[in-house]
């Protein structure tokens, strides 16, 4: 059946669209948006004047664990977190046990998707086989079995020579190379950013470096091939600069950060509990970089905001500090942090942080999306950027609640999230019980 | 100052928390201790019927044998356990050890682990008083403390006192612990050690830094050397024995640019050789065996204000 929002305040920076229109869905695309359209039989949905109507959220930095590793999270209950969260589409990192390094695991992953029938998925491969930095993955046969990038998230890939050959061979296939950049001596056994925190707490440092390092080479190594390196969760000011004069160059490098990296800094640590709730990778850096990150949001030489969902199980993370492992949740708590702290705080408009999360997103993966124009698909954001939101971990549809932001009041919620038209979630306490 | 009575605090999980008033409880507190040792039979009946878990997960000799003294002169009752490594080696988390031990009901737990802040893990879980022994790179609150008892019985006072820490800085949790102390007790300390061993930011706490030790010593009213782990040798953060002798190796000579009446520290155990000469570890300004004397009195100390009886957090 199709459905008719009224006079509702659309934005949609791909389509230069930003005030009230009308919006038509009908067999899960945009029909039309325009002003005044008659119902024709369509059901006719109004919103309050406050929520705004945006192109469904894609996330392109998820880690959905499976197979390999469901008690921490499941491509159900990952998905489930992603529409609750206002996310339509996901990518999701290869890291899985077995490694998604060959078309069988991303046709598993694709399986588990189409039954979970909630928010699209986007399967990342593997740059290398077994992500072990050694030998190419057929990324031809992951491209045709609908991998949309290779990434060895986790893993850094070690040599120079092997990400040469990963963008130059990627780029047959117009994929980018997703890039987790960290030196790993420089980051050694490295727990927290190197810096007067874990100096006085006494945590074994990771020090900027250990990432930007591996951002100019591999910036480098892009210029020299042509590819398209994506920086994934950059977090270091060195990064920042590194991509931005790589963008001025004309290197085909694009880059994203995620909420927690602009939003923490590693002072967060020092409360001194030793929360391991605040451990991740790249860790929490210096207030200068969280300062650097907000700059590169404004200014466009960050591209994208991803979350690096990375569930972790609660008995996991109950360790010491030195031995829990890095990585929170993100997708349910992306939105408000996002809202509250770039545009409630002045920092960008939420046009701007709907393109960072919609069309940009979409371009650095190619994929369809991130646009309500006529023709597109019908994955649907509705925000409530006024709604006041207290994050509560217990609540999660992620099976996994390691997230530093339990409790945390903030401005800005999800009101529903329609995929192909269809809606696959409806936050009641938000929307009330109206009928979408 | 004002006095202190008690401590504010539940645990001593470093001098973090401590504020002058509390640090100077404890020392005055450790002083009284110190008589009951010079006794013919040395044990005062404080903390009778109180139990205390001494739980290192990484080995010690010196502080685990310290603080059983301490707890024995006190009259309570102790257990101890010692395993090498983190809880994840024998597939527990920390928090099942700590429920676990919670189970027993000890009204002490006294930890040393390898790891950074497991302690304060431990402390937000479990309802005994803990008393941090050494975790990981970050902090030693009681070895600081029976330096501080040392200098004071030496030189009378710590506010205006120079001293200067020399050693592998950045894996030291010795070295974090007493320079909070210090100067929060209005020392000037000078730290002093490889460009390779230097922890970041140590210099937001008001110490001043060098990589020259003639510098380091250069007046310094107290000098207190800081083991250097076999490992940092022949690898990434030094070249050799023989060169770290050299450039940081403290000597009979180069105590001679310190103050006249300078002492020697040193938390032991020593390296001959290494970060220090025997001719310096056994010579007149060596006051080594008396922070040994002196740590059993201040882990009495903070037993007593911790679980005692009277004056203690019920
Ligand atoms: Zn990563």
């Amino acid at each position: 059946m199709a459905l008719l929002f009224k006079s509702v305040h659309l934005i949609d920076p791909a389509a230069g669209r930003n005030g009230e229109f009308d919006v038509l869905v009908e067999d899960g695309r945009i029909a039309r948006v325009d002003k005044n359209l008659p119902a024709d039989g369509a059901r006719v949905v109004e919103l309050p004047r406050s929520f705004v109507m945006t192109p469904g959220l894609i996330d392109i930095h998820v880690h959905l664990r499976e197979p390999g590793q469901e008690h921490k999270e499941t491509v159900a209950t990952g998905t489930a977190a992603a529409v609750a969260g206002g996310f339509t589409a996901v990518a999701c990192m290869p890291n899985t046990e077995p490694v998604n390094d060959c078309a069988a695991v991303t046709e598993l992953i694709l399986k588990r998707a189409a039954d979970a029938n909630l928010a699209r998925v986007y399967p990342i491969g593997a740059v290398s086989m077994g992500s072990k930095g050694e030998a190419l993955t057929e990324i031809g046969d992951l491209r045709a079995s609908g991998c949309v990038a290779i990434s060895d998230d986790g893993r850094p890939v070690k040599t120079a020579l092997l990400m040469r050959r990963a963008l130059e061979y990627a780029s047959m296939f117009k994929m980018p190379v997703i890039d987790h950049c960290e030196d790993p001596s420089l980051k050694g056994d490295g727990v927290a950013h190197e810096g007067a925190t874990s100096g006085l707490l006494g945590l074994r440092g990771i020090p900027g470096a250990a990432e930007s390092v591996m951002v100019e080479r591999d910036i480098t190594l892009a210029e020299l091939t042509g590819g398209h390196v994506h920086i994934a969760h950059m977090s270091a000011r060195q990064s920042l600069r590194a991509v931005r004069d790589g963008k001025a160059r004309g290197v085909k490098v694009t880059s994203e950060v995620t909420p927690h990296h602009f939003v923490l800094a590693d002072e967060a640590l020092a409360t001194g509990d030793y929360d391991t709730n605040f451990k991740m990778n790249p860790p929490l850096r210096e207030t200068s970089d969280r300062a650097a990150m907000i700059d590169g949001l404004r200014d466009g030489t960050i591209d994208v905001i991803a979350t690096d969902h990375a569930p972790h199980h609660a008995d996991e993370k109950a360790l010491e500090f030195d031995h829990a492992p890095f990585g929170i949740v993100g997708l349910e708590t992306a939105l408000p942090l996002c809202i509250d702290r770039l545009v409630h705080a002045g920092v960008i408009s939420l046009a701007r942080l709907v393109e960072l999360l919609a069309p940009n997103a979409a371009r650095v993966i190619g994929v369809e999306g991130g646009t309500l124009a006529e023709g597109a698909p019908a994955d649907i954001t509705i925000l409530a950027p006024d709604a006041e939101v207290v994050v509560d971990a217990a609540s999660f549809r992620s099976k996994s609640r390691n997230t530093p932001f339990d409790g945390w009041k903030l401005t800005g919620g999800v009101a529903a999230t329609l995929v192909g038209g269809r809606v696959v979630h409806v936050n009641d306490a938000i929307l009330g019980r109206r009928d979408l | 100052m004002t006095t202190a009575t008690t401590l504010r605090s539940r645990h001593l999980l470093g001098i973090t928390e401590l504020d002058p008033e509390e640090i100077d409880l404890i020392l005055q507190t450790a002083l009284a201790m110190k008589e009951v040792g010079t006794r013919p039979i040395k044990k005062v009946p404080t903390l009778r019927g109180r139990t205390v878990f001494n739980l290192f997960f990484e080995p010690s000799t010196r502080t685990r044998m310290s603080f059983e003294l301490a707890e024995k002169r006190l009259s309570a009752d102790t257990l101890g356990m010692t395993t090498a490594g983190s809880s994840v080696v024998k597939g527990e988390t920390l928090a099942d050890t700590a429920r676990t031990i919670e189970a027993m009901s000890p009204d002490v737990i006294v930890m040393r682990h390898a790891s950074s802040g497991a302690p304060h893990q431990i402390a937000k879980i479990c309802r005994a008083s803990v008393i941090n022994a050494g975790d990981g790179m970050h902090e030693h609150p009681t070895q600081a403390l029976l330096d501080a008892l040392t200098m004071i019985e030496r030189k009378g006072r710590l506010k205006g006192l120079r001293v200067a820490i020399v050693g592998d800085l950045v894996h030291s949790r010795v070295l974090r612990s007493n320079v909070l102390l210090l100067t929060r007790m209005g020392a000037e300390v000078c730290a002093c050690g490889p460009a390779t061993l230097l922890p970041p930011g140590i210099e937001s706490l008001g110490v001043r830094v060098t990589t020259s030790l003639d510098d380091a010593i250069d007046g310094a009213d107290v000098v207190m050397m800081l083991r250097v782990q076999h490992e940092r040798m022949h690898g990434l953060f030094l070249p050799s024995v023989r060169e770290y002798f050299a450039l940081f190796g403290l000597t009979a000579a180069r105590l001679e640019r310190a103050a006249k009446d300078v002492i020697v520290m040193h938390p032991g155990p020593m390296n001959r050789g290494v970060e220090i000469a025997s001719e310096v570890a056994d010579g007149p300004w060596s006051v080594i065996l008396d922070q040994v004397a002196n740590g059993v009195a201040v882990r009495m100390a903070v037993l007593y204000l911790l679980a005692g009886t009277d004056g203690g957090h019920e």
